[in-house]
């Protein structure tokens, strides 16, 4: 189905004193708009449109840049700006100001604003600014990721589906294995653990979808795998190519399947067995890894925990160990963040990040992934509808519920209603219009009433009724032949009598 | 799925459970597994071995085994329920180990085995699956990118019939015969009394026996398997839908479970108290009264129920419009005269 995405981006890029360029094209304040078009195929593109809003800071907001350090500023200016979402303010700076350290040029907040150093006029600052906007709201690649079934095949990298697709709800499970419980009596306080750094992560994606989180501890549960001796570290090592069949063996025993409809990401602590203690996991280069964990796209992540060994060797077993959950948590929320797409790698590097802290993420990485969900949700409605109609004209006597048809019609309705808030940068409500797109679409697509079998096709009907009435017709339509020959004959005859 | 039930079709139950022991040695989890056989082999009262299924005399492997997950069993494996399974149009109350939960990364395996022609393959002795609804359900399902890539493999006569209408893309398909080939079964036990494997079943297993999770066998091996002189039919396969070459696809691709993995390399940065951080308090519950399952149910109205009257409607038009032509007929061929013997 043919497409045509218009994402339009509020930008506002506020000059502070000392940093308005010499080459502007008019005086502050105004407006500029600029497009660019991306075509996935033949039928679908996406044009980006920021709306740029160029004026000078307000009395408040230059106080609040007067601040000490860019973090301090940008905490001021949260509480100065829009922050509807979808928005980005971007605040120029002069070039010697002392907000943004030595050798970076670009500060990205924890909300919706950046600073960035003045220099070299608008010509200079226009690339950064362009970069810049990107990484706040969508790139060419997130959204060619976002719609990658509609791109031709052999166009698209690797990354292509490695993000969790856009979904109603996730299902969160966290598992503590522990194959070795003579050895070690493992105890995690998850439940704290998850109200006091899971929760607030989540809270900040309630927009997205619906979370559950829920734990389980398996005992003898191993890895299918067995690591190698290494005498040098004297440590216990699994390399990169044994990674993908540890996953294997445990899945069946994590009970994924009983839980609900929704996509699972299961996060696995796994706390070696004594004689396989301590177990590091080797990168490609044969380094142990920082965070001795590792994760599948689309499915969740393991982390190896090791506990010391006892003191002294007549201590006695099992031996009580207490995991510290900060140190998991980190990881397992930062494999949450990998596992939807938000990394923060690629960038250069004289950007810097602000860390989201407790939150999990920033409020630009939570626009990312609305921009892109969104975009993938009217794709996906798109699609699903077409091939439904596609259905219903090739088997033509299907019978559709009423209430069948009134999801097609609201589905139509809310993704239209979608794209038009895209096109004009409302982004949390074309979020929510796709989202109520998606759901009618796929209530409509997925009724069990649609199923082709139940109709059958013609030539099946002629093939069941015409042995059956064939035979018995043959006596009805000699007699009625008969019958028709008397009914002449007799006509003919009165006058052939007279 | 094993499309046939009755004591004389073991071989295909003993198929389908050894494929799908392979399918699980080789990594696949149950739950990625759903698994229709008719499951009257392990406890009919003609099987001299009870609660078991062996699928070779001189292995003796029972095959059934007591970590078996069947998820359609019996009268449940019917042409709509497979189709439902394929599309995804199932009624909300099934349960998630009977949904086919794929998505655009999933690459799918779907091995059929039963009796069939040319055309169809028939199920349980009652309906059919013809060749186009097949290749219609798997269009759903590329439709919806249920798949990713899919390989279907079927083990009947005249297999080859059956993958002819197949027109969505990256699908291979292999089959036991040609058109207008019988596939024929291995060997009988005879302490069992029935043939326990089909030919082209039991030659793909002695292949996979030798696949192990990190093997780099491709799939031109397995289109070698059961040459005419083994199998007496010839096999045939399709791999014109296919997007990569036939030589690059690893067999491990469809019969096991390889994951892409990534090593974890960033962290976040939790502060590890938060200043002015209390724990939640779960907010009170309300003090429920505990339910009583007997309760629930109205039993009593329901046992002294009179059955619901079913709705009479009158004949339809149709055989109104017959029986009119036949009496009319009747009559007038033979005269009026007839009538006052009849009223």
């Amino acid at each position: 189905a043919s497409a045509q995405f218009q994402l339009a981006v509020p930008v506002a890029l506020v000059f502070a004193p000392g940093s308005v360029p010499g080459d502007l094209p008019r005086p502050l304040p105004f407006r500029d708009v600029q497009e660019m078009e991306l075509s996935v195929n033949l039928r679908t593109t996406v044009t980006s449109r920021y709306e740029t809003i160029y004026r000078s800071t307000t009395a408040q907001e230059e106080a609040a840049l007067g601040a000490a350090t860019a973090r301090e500023a940008d905490a001021a200016l949260h509480l100065l700006q829009d922050t509807s979402l979808g928005s980005l303010t971007v605040y120029v700076v002069p070039e010697t100001s002392s907000l943004l350290p030595q050798g970076i040029s670009v500060y990205v907040g924890k909300h919706r604003s950046a600073l960035v150093r003045a220099g070299g006029g608008l010509a200079a600052l226009r690339p950064r600014l362009q970069q810049l906007t990107q990484v706040m709201s969508f790139t060419a690649s997130s959204i060619t990721a976002a719609l990658s079934d509609r791109v031709p095949d052999g166009q698209l990298g690797p990354d292509a589906r490695r993000h969790l697709k856009s979904s109603l709800g996730y299902e969160i499970t966290f598992s503590l294995l522990n194959p070795d419980p003579k050895s070690h009596t493992v105890e995690w306080d998850i439940e704290e653990a998850v109200n006091r750094y899971v929760q607030p992560v989540l809270d900040k994606l309630s927009l997205v979808a619906n979370f559950s989180v829920d734990s389980q501890i398996l005992y003898y549960a191993v890895l299918g795998v067995t690591p190698r001796f290494d005498k040098e570290s004297s440590s216990f090592l699994l390399s990169t190519h044994s990674l993908p069949h540890v996953i294997n063996p445990v899945e069946a025993r994590l009970g994924s399947s009983a839980a609900s409809l929704y996509p699972v990401l299961n996060f696995l602590l796994y706390v070696p067995e004594r004689s396989h203690s301590p177990l590091y996991i080797q990168d490609k280069d044969g380094a142990p890894v920082s965070t001795n964990a590792f994760h599948s796209p689309r499915w969740g992540g393991i982390m190896v925990y090791n506990v010391e060994a006892p003191s002294s060797p007549q201590a006695s077993l099992p031996l009580h160990v207490e995991v510290d959950m900060v140190r998991v948590m980190e990881v397992f929320l930062a494999q949450l963040r990998l596992l939807f797409g938000l990394s923060r790698e690629e960038l250069p590097p004289e950007f810097l990040l602000e860390r989201p802290g407790n939150e999990g993420l920033a409020d630009w990485e939570l626009d990312r992934l609305l921009w892109a969900h969104t975009v993938e949700n009217i794709a996906t409605v798109s699609t699903t509808l077409t091939s439904l109609a596609q259905l219903l004209d090739k088997i033509g006597n299907i019978v559709i519920k009423d209430d069948v048809a009134s999801e097609v019609y609201r589905a139509v309705a809310s993704a239209q209603t979608a794209m038009a808030e895209l096109a004009t940068g409302h982004l949390h409500s074309a979020f929510q219009a796709s989202k109520e797109a998606v759901t009618s679409s796929e209530r409509a697509f997925f009724d069990p009433s649609l199923l082709h079998l139940l109709y059958f096709p013609d030539d099946q009907k002629f093939a069941i009724y015409i042995p059956l009435f064939l035979p018995m017709a043959v006596p009805i339509l000699l007699s009625l032949a008969k019958i028709v020959r008397e009914t002449r004959q007799r006509k003919k005859e009165p006058t052939k009598m007279d | 799925v094993c499309t046939s039930r009755f004591w004389f079709n073991y071989r295909h139950v003993a198929n389908t459970l050894s494929v799908y022991r392979s399918v699980k040695r080789l990594g696949i989890p149950d739950s990625h597994i759903v698994l229709m056989l008719a499951d009257d082999m392990a406890c009919n009262p003609r099987n001299p071995k009870p609660a078991t299924v062996f699928s070779h005399k001189n292995m003796e492997l029972n095959v059934y085994g007591d970590d078996v997950e069947v998820d359609y069993r019996s009268y449940e494996v019917t042409v709509e329920n497979f189709l439902r399974v394929l599309t995804g149009r199932i009624p909300p109350s099934t349960p998630r180990s009977k949904r086919l939960l794929s998505d655009d990364r999933s690459n799918i395996l779907i091995y059929m085995t039963g009796h069939g022609g040319n055309g169809f393959l028939k199920f349980q002795d009652s309906e059919e699956i013809t060749n186009v609804e097949l290749a219609d359900a798997f269009e759903q399902m590329w439709q919806k990118r249920r798949y990713n890539e899919l390989l279907f493999i079927i083990d009947t006569c005249q297999g080859a019939s059956m993958y002819e209408r197949f027109y969505s893309p990256n699908i291979m398909a292999l089959a036991s015969s040609q058109v207008g080939e019988d596939s024929l079964s291995h060997q009988p036990d005879l302490g069992i009394g029935v043939h326990l494997m089909d030919r082209y079943t039991f030659y793909v297993l002695e292949f996979l026996e030798e696949i192990h999770p990190a093997s780099q066998t491709n799939m031109n091996d397995l289109f070698q398997v059961c040459p005419k002189s083994l199998c007496v039919s010839t096999p045939g396969h399709r791999t014109d839908l296919f997007q990569r070459d036939p030589q690059n696809v690893l067999i491990t691709d469809f019969f096991g479970s390889v994951r892409k993995v990534e090593i974890t390399t960033e962290t976040i940065s939790l502060d590890r108290d938060l200043a002015g951080f209390e724990s939640k308090i779960p907010k009170d519950e309300l003090a429920t009264e505990p339910l009583k399952y007997a309760e629930q149910l109205p039993v009593a109205q329901i046992i002294h129920q009179k059955p619901k009257q079913k709705d009479w409607h009158p004949p339809g038009g149709f055989i109104l419009g017959l029986w009119a032509l036949i009496i009319m007929v009747f009559f007038k061929t033979y005269g009026i005269k007839h009538m006052k013997h009849i009223f």
